[in-house]
């Protein structure tokens, strides 16, 4: 390695730098979603709620144990809704679940 | 019948204020009369831009309260034929504006000017929404950054439901993109999003690319619109900005970083390179 070599890497940018490509990902992705949601209204609020309804009709569960993850991509996004039930001792007080 | 621009964004601080005191300048140099009203009620700024600031007696808010006429609120630029300025109220909030209140100074600046260019304050709230309600033509000033061109976004969706022409079902309202701050050295090593990018990502025509000039801080510091410093890149690309406008066609400059040799490349000719 010539000493020359030194000056050259410097004069070239470091791909590690390169962060607007990631900048323009980003906004393609959220910016298709927000404009989804201009035209309507923001529904996912009241789908957590009506789902966590539904099954509280069935089982008692703790309302602080619901748990709601969106992850919105490109192609496709998920909403995962983990809603914790209790044990079997719990839900025999139920005559839901007491047969 | 007089077009009414707004100048607006949705995120602060992105230049604006800088703009719409450039763009009203450029076109009265042009020779067209024109008027520039600052929407920004509480936090008024374009006056200290435009180096009005001593010469504020009445502002708009007075005007809309029947405390003062029209007139007496306009100040006309020393510098410039054909220009003048509304200020906002500096102590009111922003209720004190009203839509009536605003159709009726539009209407009656509309007799006199070609173009009323309305300074949006930053945000959608009611400040922003009357100053872009009774647009015909918006520009909408980006910089190359994520929050920027996500806020442009919101504002172009805001323009296509909220003004008057949308609520009207009448032909929307125009829109022009002006990227400012833009750096094209970083840009080149791949830390800012390039021209194309936010093009592509907006998709409205493109009105002017400014870039990063120390020009501007200089010419807010003085009170000189800095269209006005035809030196500076920034000026000129302001200047280029308004041509476009009017219809001319002029190519898109100040896109690439400046070629400087370093020291390095000079000592070692092409090697370097």
């Amino acid at each position: 390695m010539s000493w020359l070599d030194f000056f050259r890497s410097t004069r070239k940018p470091e791909p590690a730098a390169a962060s607007a490509s990631a900048a323009k990902e980003r906004l393609q992705i959220v910016l298709a979603h927000e404009r989804i949601g201009r035209t309507r209204e923001d529904f996912l609020p009241r789908l957590q709620q009506e789902l966590v309804a539904v099954v509280a009709r069935y089982v008692a569960i703790d309302p602080g144990k619901v748990n709601v993850n969106l992850d919105r991509g490109g192609d496709l996004s998920t909403l995962a809704i983990e809603i914790e039930l209790p044990g079997p001792k719990a839900a025999v007080r139920t005559p839901a679940a007491a047969r | 019948m007089a077009q009414v621009i707004v100048v607006t964004s949705g995120k602060g601080g992105v230049g604006k204020t800088t703009t719409s005191a450039a763009l009203a300048t450029g076109l009265a140099q042009r020779g067209k009369k024109t008027v520039v009203i600052d929407f920004d009620v509480g936090l008024r700024n374009l006056d200290l831009i435009m180096g009005v600031e001593r010469r504020v007696v009445f502002d708009i808010v007075n005007v809309i309260q029947g405390e003062a006429r029209l007139s007496q609120a306009l100040i006309r630029d020393k510098r410039v034929e054909n220009l003048s300025i509304l200020p906002a109220s500096q102590t009111r909030d922003k209720d004190a504006l009203t839509k009536e209140g605003v159709a009726e100074i539009i209407e009656e600046l509309g007799k006199d000017f070609d173009y009323i260019l309305c300074d949006s304050p930053a945000g959608i709230e009611k400040g922003a929404l009357l100053a872009l309600y009774f647009a015909d033509q918006a520009i909408i000033v980006t910089n190359p950054e994520v929050s920027s061109v996500r806020d442009s976004d919101r504002i172009l969706g805001v323009l296509q439901s909220k003004s008057k022409r949308a609520e009207e079902k009448r032909e929307k309202v125009k829109e022009h993109l002006l990227v400012t701050r833009y750096d094209a050295g970083r840009v080149e090593r791949g830390e800012m999003l390039k021209l194309e990018d936010v093009r592509e990502i907006l998709a409205i025509p493109l009105l002017g690319v400014i870039p990063e000039s120390e020009s501007v801080l200089k010419a807010s510091n003085t009170g000189t619109p800095v269209i006005m410093d035809a030196e500076s890149v920034a000026g000129q690309a302001y200047k280029d900005a308004v041509g476009r406008f009017l219809g001319d066609e002029l190519p898109h400059r100040f896109l690439d970083p400046e070629k400087k040799p370093g020291i390095l490349k000079r000592l070692f000719g092409g090697r370097a390179a």
